[in-house]
């Protein structure tokens, strides 16, 4: 074969490949979609689930995840953006901040059902937190942490360093810089990377199962009160969420229409993530305009 | 005068600012290191009981094939052989690396060589949703859709190896997809005009040089994949079968290291030999992965001096 | 490039008061050393000048000048400002920073409206009235012949000024918080002439109330506005004089060589 004959022939294997990639996705997408939206009413979304009755809902896991997110990112977020502040900041060359990359990065690449029955083995069992929305939240922290942190720190070295030396010139201090410069500037790619680690927490299941738990107790939604222990607040009590509680008709089997809950409770899964994709975007660029363009009041 | 050698010589409120940011900072990242210390540690010396506490063979635990941790074989010795979750383990990982490696860099090339803008406009999303879609739809669209489908192809109950590896294969797929672009853009633009500019055809340049060129942080793509495949629990789990059996074929029922720890851990009771004999289980998922990250190191190291 | 003996050295004593200077600076890059023994009386309430070729380390030494260079390079030697050495690990660099303001080569106004950018500075050191902020606003606006520009929108981004607006916003800045020396690192290198020559207006304005210590690759801008000149050659202070005699009579060969382009 001629090499211009290999090289067309080439081409046309790797757009093959590539369209096979793409289909597969076209195919996820709409498997999910088509088996999935059928499904979602109402009344799907407003009612208490089923174990071992057709016609559950998903309201109780719905509320989960999102409130396990709320926590989680409360407690990860500042926790991220000071360790990224330090490692782009702060830490100088030299083998300790070698040392702490290297265990983020030890962090990052750990199963999530590792870290999952890490937090079982400390918080539900040792702290005696039971499963538990707390359990859950620090687990998923462990989990969210090390990406959260390599994505502020990519948007922070992102900022340029005329930023920094602006400030310094001033006789700023490098602390009083970095809140008021170089975090704000950083902000949309901090945003960006908190909303696209928002939807990997809120679709993560095995860091959950031992530690947040896979059931979902009747909870009171006019009861406001977080120490009360049937208040929807309450962070003591176990929360199965929409990605655990897909995992779990799936596995039991006990649940009669278990394939359309799932089918449904996906479908909610990947619109909620697509939908926090695209806000990551579009906050993002709004964020940047915002800060660069004249429309500044 | 005096104020302005009063004020160059005493610590001001800038200065206790900078004293403070630093050590609050310090403190978080202080947790994370603390964090990853305290897991490793936990999950070592809980997954070290069944060797040092109930005096299983480290040896046994390798090497056989039985698990059934509440019973005890012919020599009274409790039956705890790992080997066949570690083979499925192994196995699966290595399959969806292979299957996902050529679509991986089909596309990596698409979007850096072959149609730099139009393709990375329209894949970027791709590979982004991808990402975004949680494992636990990967495993309920493996089970309604991958297991029956290789049911009606070679009967038996579709789950297995090949299930497994298929549903791997996609969700490892963006991992090395991202990392191979990541690896093709950092190569210097001169190779690929010099060996243009030589006459070469576009694939010649892109097989014989960028790729070559290319192939140590290829290869820390692929393992990044492997780490991401051989750590995957609930997918996994799914479309397995879960039955502890050494596996006979793509087709039969067996278990990963992970699916069984997820379905057993809840079942047993802490601190007897069947829970312990799972931290075990554990232990190797957490060996393997600083294992993958050594590796990776390896190579990367290995890459930049070259 | 012709050799010049670097050890010899032309430096005269500026008549008036001295607002810095420096004794035996040196400043180290690791081991590789781009400042040697400047030793430099820097005059009060007139613009300084200092010219050399490119990497002949006119950045490092006025860099060094408010210990911008603390955290990358090693300096020695003192620096005496108000009668103290602020070279010196006991003192507060805070301050230094704030007498001795910078601006740099490329603007850099941070990524905030006008108004905030001038005002973050003073915030920060306990300033809170709103009367006195305003007025350090529209002072240093005014000083940096920006105000007539910009007092429409001060709350509009900085980032949406001209380059050369960008630039003057920049000295505003400095002389926001009240500094009795501006350094300024070829601050005019990135600008249209038009823009360069509303800079140069300004810096001949500030020297009345401020001592003024510019780096400059432009001859002709050096001539133009500074009163005495200083010229630097590999690291190395070869001569320092009134501008004039600088430009027209060199006791240095090497200054002779640069000046008239013979230079390598
Ligand atoms: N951060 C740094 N690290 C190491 N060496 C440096 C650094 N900054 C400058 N140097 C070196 O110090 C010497 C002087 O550099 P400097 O930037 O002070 O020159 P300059 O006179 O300002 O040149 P230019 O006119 O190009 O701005 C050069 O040899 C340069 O390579
Ligand atoms: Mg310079």
């Amino acid at each position: 074969m001629t090499p211009t004959r290999l090289d067309k022939v080439a081409t046309k294997v790797i757009e093959v490949f590539v369209a096979c990639v793409v289909l597969i996705l076209l195919f996820l997408l709409s498997t999910i979609l088509i088996q999935g939206v059928p499904h979602l009413s109402w009344h799907f979304l407003t009612s208490p689930s089923q174990s071992f009755a057709a016609g559950g809902g998903i309201v109780d896991q719905l509320f989960n995840s999102l409130y396990l997110l709320v926590l989680t990112l409360l407690i990860s977020l500042p926790l991220a953006i000071g360790s990224a502040v330090y490692l782009n900041e702060y830490a100088s060359d030299n083998w300790l901040t070698g040392l702490l990359r290297t265990a983020i990065e030890v962090l990052s690449s750990l199963p999530s059902v590792v870290v999952g029955l890490f937090g079982y083995l400390l918080f539900v069992i040792h702290f005696h937190f039971g499963f538990s929305i707390l359990s859950g939240a620090i687990a998923l922290t462990f989990f969210n942490l090390p990406l959260l942190t390599r994505s502020i720190e990519g948007a922070l070295a992102a900022i340029s360093d005329t930023q920094r030396e602006a400030g310094l010139a001033l006789g700023l201090s490098a602390w009083r810089t970095i809140r008021g410069v170089i975090l704000p500037a950083a902000l949309p790619g901090i945003v960006t990377g908190v909303i696209l680690s928002a939807g990997r927490v809120f679709g993560e299941a095995a860091a959950l199962i031992y530690t947040a738990g896979q059931s979902a107790p009747v909870v009171n939604y006019t009861n406001w009160n977080p120490l009360s222990s049937d208040s929807f607040l309450n962070p003591m009590r176990p929360a199965e969420t929409l990605a655990v509680h897909i995992w779990k008709v799936n596995t039991e089997g006990v649940t009669p229409d278990a394939v359309s809950i799932s089918a449904g409770a996906s479908a909610v899964l990947i619109i909620v993530i697509l939908l926090f994709n695209f806000l990551a975007r579009l906050i993002g660029r709004h964020l940047y305009r915002k800060m660069t363009g004249n429309s500044n009041k | 005068m005096t104020s302005i050698k009063q004020e160059l010589r005493h610590a001001s409120k800038a200065t206790r600012e900078d004293v403070f940011g630093k050590v609050i900072t310090y403190c978080c990242v202080a947790v994370i290191a603390v964090l990853v210390i305290s897991i490793l540690y936990f999950i070592a010396s809980r997954g070290i009981a069944t060797f040092t506490v109930n005096h299983v063979s480290l040896w046994s635990f390798i090497s056989q094939t039985s698990w059934n941790p509440g019973l005890l074989d012919a020599h009274g010795q409790p039956q705890i052989g790992a080997l066949a979750m570690m083979v499925t383990s192994f196995t699966v990982t290595i399959l969806a690396a292979i299957i996902a490696t050529p679509f991986a860099l089909a596309v990596a090339l698409y979007m850096t060589e072959i149609a730099p803008n139009r393709g990375a406009r329209i894949l970027q999303p791709v590979i982004e949703l991808l990402v975004g879609i949680p494992s636990v739809v990967y495993g309920f669209i493996g089970l309604t859709v991958v297991v029956p489908y290789i049911r009606h192809l070679f009967g038996g109950t579709g789950m297995g190896i090949l299930a497994g590896t298929l549903v791997l294969f996609v969700m490892i797929l963006p991992t090395v997809t991202t990392l191979s672009v990541d690896a093709l853009n950092a190569l210097p633009g001169y190779l690929r005009d010099a060996s243009l500019a030589l006459g070469a055809t576009r694939w010649q340049t892109i097989h014989k040089v960028l790729l070559r060129a290319a192939t140590p942080r290829l290869l820390t793509a692929v393992i990044f994949g492997m780490a991401r495949a051989f750590g995957e629990a609930l997918a996994v789990q799914m479309v397995i079968g879960n039955a502890v059996l050494m596996p006979h074929g793509l087709v039969t029922p067996t278990a990963t290291l992970t699916s069984q720890l997820t379905t057993q851990i809840g079942n047993t009771v802490m601190g007897t030999l069947p829970n312990n004999a799972l931290w075990s289980l554990a232990l190797v998922l957490l060996v393997m992965s600083l294992i993958f990250n050594l590796l990776i190191r390896f190579i990367g190291k290995r890459g930049q001096l070259s | 490039m012709a050799t010049y003996d670097l050890t010899a050295h032309h430096i005269i004593e500026p008549g008036g008061p001295i607002a810095l200077s420096t004794e035996k600076l040196q400043v180290f890059y690791g081991r590789q050393q781009a400042i040697f023994d400047a030793t430099l009386n820097f005059p009060a309430n007139q613009i300084t000048a200092l010219i050399g070729a490119s990497g002949s380390g006119k950045s490092t030494y006025l860099r060094s000048l408010n210990r911008m260079n603390d955290k990358v390079a090693r300096v020695t030697g003192k620096i005496m400002y108000q009668e103290t050495n602020i070279n010196d690990r006991t003192i507060n660099v805070y301050a230094v920073r704030r007498h001795l303001g910078m601006v740099f080569q490329r603007p850099n106004p941070f990524a905030k409206s006008i108004y905030d950018n001038l005002t973050f500075a003073l915030k920060a050191t306990g300033i809170k009235s709103r009367t006195i902020l305003d007025d350090r606003v529209e002072q240093s606006l005014k000083e940096a012949a920006l105000w007539e520009e910009v007092k429409e929108d001060l709350h509009k981004s900085a980032l949406a000024l001209s380059g050369g607006q960008q630039q003057r916003l920049c000295i505003a800045r400095a002389l926001a918080t009240q500094p009795e020396i501006l350094l300024l690192d070829e601050p005019a290198s990135a600008l249209d002439p038009i823009s360069t020559a509303k800079i140069e207006v300004t810096l001949k304005r500030l020297v009345e109330r401020y001592t003024i210590i510019i780096v400059t690759h432009n001859m002709q801008q050096a001539a133009r506005l500074s009163s005495y000149t200083a010229f630097l050659h590999l690291g190395h202070l070869i001569e320092f004089d009134k501008t004039p005699t600088i430009f027209q009579n060199p006791e240095m060969t090497a200054t002779q060589d640069y000046i008239t382009g013979n230079f390598g």
